[in-house]
């Protein structure tokens, strides 16, 4: 899990530190939530502990759903002592859930702590429950544990899992593959201007549905939607697929980046790009106006949580007009973020890691006008005099593309608006 | 290994955090990978806590295990110790750090530092949070309630009494607690000390002073009162004041204890419940059908409460909390019913749907497959909510806890004569088929169209058909009572092995299943 790729950081500009200590930050389990919903017909077994259920439910806004597609299979003493074949028990929970929800087509087995610290091998648990449950159930695995993802990476090791599933393309054609669960009136919005930019084969991953995975082909051009997806590009690259880099598509100037790197990839024109996307930035730019009163020349600082920091502090520092303080990420894909680490202003501290305590020491003493932070540290800081901003929000709303810039804003600037407007 | 879609307990290490974060001066360092961070957010965020729990986490990686995890935890001792300067200090383990076996207790025994270090022991593969907030506070009390204390003679002062059980993210215990001491004031008691919420470690090594101990919620409390019991002679008093009754009877019971006349407060103004149950606008509320699921504090007080107080007819009463399953089975046995014991989900779903209730006192489970189902819910016990943390003063126990009850557990209900005239003119533009009590805009519509929305007995081999007079007949019946209509003509026109259903056996049924 995310070695980091050894090219050396392009961005001399920002002041890069790495830091080792307690770390306040979610499990890849926590990907669930969204997951579940953005593939219709998948779920989610977690192999894990009364803790990993008791997180997901947690994390999940506390039982936002009647009927969700997750669950967990809740590991006991009998399992650990070997009274129980795990194996066994795991096919007899399986068989239960299959029974209560036929509508599944694809089954995630996911791993946790635990099940990785007993070595449950989930790998072959998975090949032998989709042998048994052909063809009506396809049964993957992946790992969403804390003591290999943080947060966002659980999407990633869910991606990559998907990959090679991936159906092979007959043939060399180009075609452009967008990687990393979006909304999905954000994925219709992107594909609507990919067809007027006349890119005829433009695909998705993951797809909405379990039996409409994308093909893949020596054509395949991908390009990210989502900063942390370290795994399922190296599993892309090894089917022939091959990344077009670009900024995250945050804020006009991101999105516009982002799109043009995929325009020039398939050689649009250029006055053709300019004409598509001239509607989408004209009605972003009318849609963050009123919020850069309140945002320029705000100091804000990042606490690490989804690997979304640095184009997010690229969007805030030059669309908003605000000033960048720390940007903390749990993790910094030197390649993967490049283009975004190029457009930070020069100087720019980011921090790489966690170490709770000293970074809660550094943020009080900066004092800035927004703090970034899970949800664990805001209402603290809140009663400490700091205006803050749930992170968690940032994955859990439309923020991507011409259309939800605004709304992006918005999120900063509304704590801000909130503190302005109360008068007790 | 158990299919769980909820859970309604967490891990035991979080009943040990709640028991923790109640307290000043104490420190928790958890041994527990990145991502058990998360239960931060069950206080900061549900119960709006305005400072992070008081623990540190040793956030291991996959890394760090072929490394020293046990090297980390001490160091994470030693610089919460320096940072945060506690009077004490418990340590333990999570569920991942418990199967690698660092020995979190002697590691910390090492550092010798200067102030109590207690070593918890919390089995999470077998035991759960309540579990763990009950054995964490008696070990504290173990370790920090000082064996020397002494009583001094009652003659020349007030008797004391220590109050246990209440903890952070408890289901109204901050305002139970608020209750409960305006009782024990009433009766002219002072309190000793209160723990684990407020208490600090020097706190717990008064406890010893007290002449008797008021156990709140036995589920987290006994142990520890036990242990005080046996170690200064203190006696306990178990009775939950939950209910008009049981709020006497603990008045009683401890005055009894204290030695002092329970009649200031036995005599004095009490609560409004009584009357407003007396009160002829409550006679609809006779016989309503109520099905209750909860930690067994809460669901045994709700059996109660339901059937005696408010004329309710209990029809399922269950609990998740195991190690009170026999009380919950004895209080069940009163109302001629079986207790559902389980902390399945789907165990209590299907317990809801075959009692077919008219209410439904739970968790906010309950309240999701109530509102699944079309039903009436009030939420009684934890698993919380940011929502069963109300800024204003919402207690369960004493008297105003009782007129507490009775609002939540009626406001869900559809009001006496406007049940009476939804049920009489079903062709009023107003009263549609999902019309919903008036006083509850927010509930207006129609239950979300769910598979499950109209609840039937498993049909078997027999296909019942309804005839369209009859199936027009069955919409004139309220939504809220519908699926129960239907679910009862089906079962008795399979019992009879109709081939029909027609309005005669619409009525027939009803005839035959009325109460």
């Amino acid at each position: 899990m995310n070695a980091h790729a050894p090219v050396p950081s392009p961005a001399a500009g920002c002041d890069i530190r790495h830091e080792r200590g307690q770390r306040a930050v979610f499990c890849g389990l926590t990907g669930i939530v969204w997951l579940h919903r953005k593939i219709q017909d998948a779920f989610f077994l977690v192999v894990g502990s009364r803790t990993c259920a008791h997180l997901i439910q947690s994390a999940a806004g506390v039982m936002i759903f009647a009927e969700p597609r997750f669950a967990t299979a809740i590991i006991d003493e009998r399992d650990l002592a070997g009274l129980a074949d795990a194996n066994e028990e795991l096919d007899r929970v399986v068989g239960r859930l299959i029974e209560r929800r036929p509508d599944i087509r694809l089954l995630f087995l996911v791993g946790s702590c635990p099940s990785e610290v007993i070595k449950l091998d989930l790998g072959r648990a998975a090949e032998r429950l989709s042998r048994n449950l052909h063809p009506g159930v396809r049964v993957l695995s992946y790992s969403g544990s804390g003591i290999e993802t943080t947060f966002t990476q659980g999407e990633d090791a869910c991606l990559a899992a998907l990959v090679p599933e991936m159906p092979q393309a007959r043939d060399a054609a180009p075609r452009l593959l967008v990687v990393g669960a979006l909304a999905d009136v954000v994925e219709d919005q992107f594909a609507r201007i990919f067809a007027d930019l006349g890119l005829a084969d433009i695909r998705f991953l993951p797809a909405r549905r379990a039996g409409e995975m994308p093909a893949l082909g020596p054509g395949t051009r991908y390009l990210l939607a989502q900063p942390f997806l370290a795994d399922t590009a190296r599993a892309l690259e090894a089917r022939g697929a091959t990344r077009i880099p670009a900024p995250f598509p945050l804020g006009i100037e991101g999105t516009t980046a982002w799109l043009r790197a995929a325009a020039e990839a398939f050689d649009v024109p250029a006055d053709r790009f300019a004409r598509v996307t001239a509607p989408g930035r004209a009605r972003a730019e009318t849609a963050l106006e009123p919020h850069r009163a309140r945002l320029a020349g705000k100091r804000v600082f990042f606490f690490p949580d989804s690997q979304l920091e640095l184009p997010l502090s690229r969007f805030l520092s030059r669309e908003m007009g605000t000033a960048l303080v720390e940007v903390g990420t749990p993790y910094l894909h030197r390649q993967h973020h490049a283009p975004d680490l190029a457009l930070l202003p020069a100087g720019t501290r980011v921090v790489e890691g966690q170490s709770l305590d000293a970074q809660m020491d550094r943020c009080r003493a900066a004092r800035p006008d927004l703090t970034v932070c899970g949800l664990g540290l805001a209402n603290p800081l809140e009663a400490e005099g700091f205006a803050t901003k749930w992170s968690i929000e940032l994955l859990f709303t439309p923020i991507q593309g011409y259309d939800q810039a605004g709304d992006l804003a918005e999120l900063f600037a509304r704590p801000l608006k909130r503190r302005a407007r109360l008068e007790v | 290994m158990q299919l769980t879609l909820w859970t309604y307990e967490g891990p035991p290490h979080i009943g040990a955090m709640r028991v923790a974060t109640a307290m000043r001066g104490l420190h928790y360092v958890l041994h527990a990978p990145q991502g058990d961070t998360y239960a931060d957010l069950l206080f900061t965020m549900i119960e709006r806590r305005d400072a992070r729990p008081p623990v540190t986490y040793t956030t291991f990686q996959a890394r760090d295990l072929g490394a020293d995890t046990a090297a980390i935890f001490q160091s994470a001792v030693a610089e919460a110790h320096a940072r945060f300067q506690p009077e004490a200090m418990i340590v333990g383990a999570s569920c991942t750090a418990e199967l690698i076996q660092d020995d979190p207790g002697g590691l910390a025994r090492a550092l010798d530092l200067p102030i109590p270090v207690i070593p918890l022991e919390l089995p999470a593969y077998q035991k759960k949070e309540n579990w763990g907030a009950a054995e964490t506070l008696y070990r504290l009390v173990r370790a920090l309630a000082d064996p020397s204390a002494t009583r001094t003679p009652r003659t020349d002062r007030r008797p004391l009494c220590n109050i246990l059980g209440p903890t952070a993210l408890g289901f109204r215990h901050r305002d139970d607690l608020v209750e409960v001491r305006g009782l024990l004031a009433a009766l002219g008691i002072d309190v000793n000390v209160v723990a684990p919420l407020g208490a600090s470690p020097a706190d717990l090594g008064r406890l010893g002073a007290a002449d008797l101990n008021v156990v709140l919620y036995p589920e987290i409390a006994r142990p520890a009162a036990l242990h005080l019991q046996k170690t200064f002679g203190q006696p306990m008093i178990e009775t939950v004041p939950i209910g008009i009754q049981a709020t006497r009877r603990f008045v009683a019971e401890v005055a009894a204890a204290a030695g002092v006349d329970p009649a200031p407060v036995l005599d004095g103004p009490g609560s409004r419940l009584p009357w407003y149950s007396r009160s002829v606008d409550s006679t609809y509320l006779t016989d309503k059908r109520v099905f209750i699921f909860g930690d067994a504090t809460h669901a045994l007080a709700a059996a109660r409460v339901a059937a005696a107080e408010l004329g309710f007819r209990v029809v399922g009463l269950g609990t998740y909390t195991r190690e009170f399953a026999r009380e919950v089975r004895a209080e069940a046995a009163l109302h001629g019913i079986e207790a559902t014991i389980t902390d399945d989900y789907l165990d209590v779903e299907a317990a809801i749907q075959a009692a077919q209730p008219d209410l439904v006192l739970g968790t906010q489970m309950e309240r999701h497959i109530a509102k699944r189902l079309g039903l009436p819910c009030a939420v009684i016990s934890a698993p919380i909510h940011v929502q069963d943390f109300p800024a204003r003063h919402a207690p369960q126990m004493g008297f105003e806890g009782a007129n507490v009850l009775f609002d939540t557990w009626v406001h869900p209900l559809m009001m006496g004569l406007e049940e009476h005239l939804l049920g009489m003119f079903r062709e009023d533009a107003e009263f549609h088929g999902a019309a919903a009590p008036s006083h509850l805009p927010r509930h207006g519509g129609a239950p979300p169209p769910v598979a499950h929305a109209e609840p039937a007995v498993p049909t078997g081999d027999i296909v019942l058909a309804w005839a369209s007079e009859a199936e027009k007949e069955l919409k004139k019946i309220p939504f809220f009572v519908r699926g129960k209509a239907r679910a009862n003509t089906e079962r008795f026109a399979r019992e009879r092995a109709l081939p029909l259903i027609t309005v005669e056996t619409l009525y027939d049924a009803k005839a035959h299943f009325g109460r």
